[in-house]
């Protein structure tokens, strides 16, 4: 850790910051904020895979698994605790990821992607065709509350989901920074550059990426929470591609080298959308396809590239190295 | 045993088409080692073209036989012009960008063809079917077919013929693979590199496209066309092993007779019934049934 890095400390700040920040927001505002935060959550955990090399295609399987865990206990139990269900929805994600984490680390690059999108796809065919969970329809869960306070104001529950969805989000994030420096994720960078020579460092290739998608699966886990919380009905749309296509699309908006970056360009995805969907109904995708090649083109490293610049590139250069040095 | 002569003839022309799909994805994979998501939106554009042309030309009162060869004319001038300028107008400028990177410019041009295709045609579902009574209805072992269907499976190992010949057999395929397999080196034996890029993707957005003018008849277009086809031809080339014409063949027939199979068999698993078996395969062959060998660079 270099002397210019945020210390967690000022981070916890400035969560505490943005959740205050909410009261003085206008209502419409609010709910996209609450959007943005949670599809940053699940693209947090894309970057946090991604820093290993590999993008999965199928998140929307973690985002679904957490989404129907937490709906079907909080129908059965009466579970309405926006809290608990977030960690329901970790944990359903989360279990998911680490029984198909270990299996799939042995594949890489397109094959990676290929295989997550396949098994994604068996899940969004499978609740469709489930009649129990209501099909292709889905089905309504209740509103969220909040230790035992439930919300009947619509701006007071707006603001407490975005409170929810920021705060865990924002621990997401110090977290995934905390990881992003220790030799746990420098390893995984290495990953990323060679894995024979992680390999031959006496490192695990495989377990690294199994932990760091186990990881991406607790966060989509709980993204999936905030996204059923926010909607109040799931639907197996949480598992098709295109979910998922729009959560790597974050991802790779942002690029892996600031983990504030992905809430930027999660919030600049949703404003897009909206302010395209509010002026241009028809033509909104034509609009975030040009958006995107244009950041691509514009800014290769990604929207973080705006602030962090060449600092952070050597940096990496120099952690990376003396690895790569010692094995050649 | 009738039954199973169903399914595997349902299965065969499920096949077909696909192939020429999945064809056009491969090669463009294979070449340029882009796996286009845009892929299944030419496909969409050949469908939405041919219906265009085969309503004008029924209009005009001419036989629909003039009609099919119209389409299928109009749909190559078209895709292959799209497929170049694509390729000369964007693509050119992300070479050498990390291969998420390319999934994702794709997938920007399938966000936007979405749109192209829904302002300049509209949401409704069209249709184009009077090329689909042009070979009238043919028995097959004491089963009924309509002809067109029957049609499409020789079509359709003619064309994947043709780019096999093409592609070892012709001079102009030699040097294909040879950018296939060390650009480097292609470059320095004074090979146009880059115009081996336009070609290739040109010929892959037209084959696309002409998958889709050929199922035209068969099908109603309307929104959600393309991505229902690029995930089919995704599990088709992934199956089969990226870059390879035998891979996309039998990756086909397998997706198309599961596909038939779980029809008539077991209707709700046809949803999924593709992606088990790209997982099956992808579980015991990694990289897909049909692996070319590299060497591996440390």
């Amino acid at each position: 850790m270099t002397r210019k890095d945020l210390h967690p400390l000022i981070m916890i700040a400035l969560v505490v910051a943005v959740t205050l920040f909410g009261r003085v927001l206008p209502t419409w505002t609010l709910s996209l904020a609450t959007v943005a935060a949670s599809n940053a959550l699940i693209s947090l955990g894309i970057v946090v895979l991604a820093r290993t090399g590999n993008v999965s295609f199928g998140q929307g399987l973690f985002f679904a698994a957490g989404g129907y865990g937490v709906a079907l206990i909080a129908n059965a139990w009466g579970l309405t605790d926006a809290v608990a269900q977030v960690i329901v929805g970790a944990a359903c994600g989360g279990l998911l990821g680490l029984v198909i984490g270990p299996l799939i680390a042995r594949y890489s690059g397109i094959f990676f992607g290929m295989l997550t999108l396949a098994l994604s796809m068996v899940f969004y065919g499978v609740l469709v065709k489930t009649t129990a969970l209501g099909g292709s329809d889905g089905f309504n869960v209740g509103r969220p509350s909040l230790f035992g306070m439930s919300f009947t104001d619509p701006r007071e529950a707006d603001f407490m989901l975005y409170a929810v969805s920021v705060i865990v989000t924002g621990f997401a994030g110090i977290a995934a920074t905390i990881l992003f420096r220790s030799e746990f994720g420098l390893a995984s960078l290495a990953v990323r550059e060679n894995n024979l020579r992680v390999e031959y460092l006496g490192l695990s290739a495989n377990r690294i990426i199994s932990i760091n998608f186990a990881i991406a699966a607790v966060f989509a886990g709980a993204s999936g929470a905030f996204a059923l919380m926010a909607q109040r009905h799931i639907d197996p749309q949480f598992a098709y591609w295109t979910t998922s296509g729009e959560f790597v699309f974050v991802a790779v908006l942002a690029g892996n080298q600031s983990v504030a970056a992905v809430f930027v360009a999660s919030m600049a995805l949703e404003l897009v959308r909206s302010f395209s969907n509010l002026y241009l109904p028809n033509t909104w995708q034509l609009v975030l396809g040009i958006f995107l090649l244009g950041v691509i083109l514009f800014l290769p490293r990604g929207i973080g590239s705006l602030w962090i610049k060449d600092r952070r590139k050597r940096r990496v250069a120099a952690d990376v190295s003396p690895a790569g040095g010692a094995a050649s | 045993m009738n039954f199973f002569l169903t399914i595997v003839l349902d299965g065969l022309i499920q096949a077909s088409w696909l192939f020429v799909v999945a064809l056009g994805l491969t090669l463009v994979f294979g070449v340029l080692k882009i796996l286009n998501i845009a892929h299944g939106s030419f496909y969409a554009l050949g469908a939405y073209i041919a219906a265009t042309v085969v309503t004008m030309i029924a209009a005009r009162g001419l036989p629909p036989s003039v009609g099919f060869v119209a389409m299928l004319l109009a749909v190559a001038l078209i895709a292959s012009a799209v497929g170049w300028l694509l390729e000369r107008g964007l693509l050119k400028m992300f070479y050498g960008r990390d291969e998420v990177v390319l999934l994702l410019v794709t997938y920007a041009v399938f966000l936007i063809m979405e749109d192209v295709t829904k302002l300049i045609w509209g949401v409704n579902p069209i249709y184009a079917t009077q090329p689909y009574e042009l070979f009238g209805n043919l028995e097959f072992a004491g089963l009924y077919y309509v002809g067109y269907d029957l049609v499409l499976i020789p079509i359709s190992a003619a064309i994947g013929f043709a780019i096999w010949f093409g592609l070892n057999r012709t001079v102009i395929g030699k040097i294909v693979l040879a950018v296939i397999h060390n650009e480097e080196m292609s470059v320095s034996m004074g090979v146009r590199v880059n115009r081996v890029y336009a070609i290739a993707f040109a010929f892959g957005v037209l084959l696309a496209a002409l998958a889709g003018a050929l199922t035209a008849p068969k099908i109603s277009m309307q929104p959600g066309l393309s991505s229902d086809v690029i995930i089919l031809s995704f599990a088709i080339v992934v199956i089969g092993g990226l870059g390879s014409v035998e891979g996309a063949a039998v990756g086909a027939l397998l997706v198309g007779l599961a596909r038939a199979a779980s029809v008539h068999l077991m209707p709700q698993a046809e949803l999924f019934m593709i992606y088990l078996i790209m997982a099956a395969v992808l579980m015991f062959r990694p990289e897909g049934l049909f692996k070319r060998e590299m060497a591996r660079r440390i």
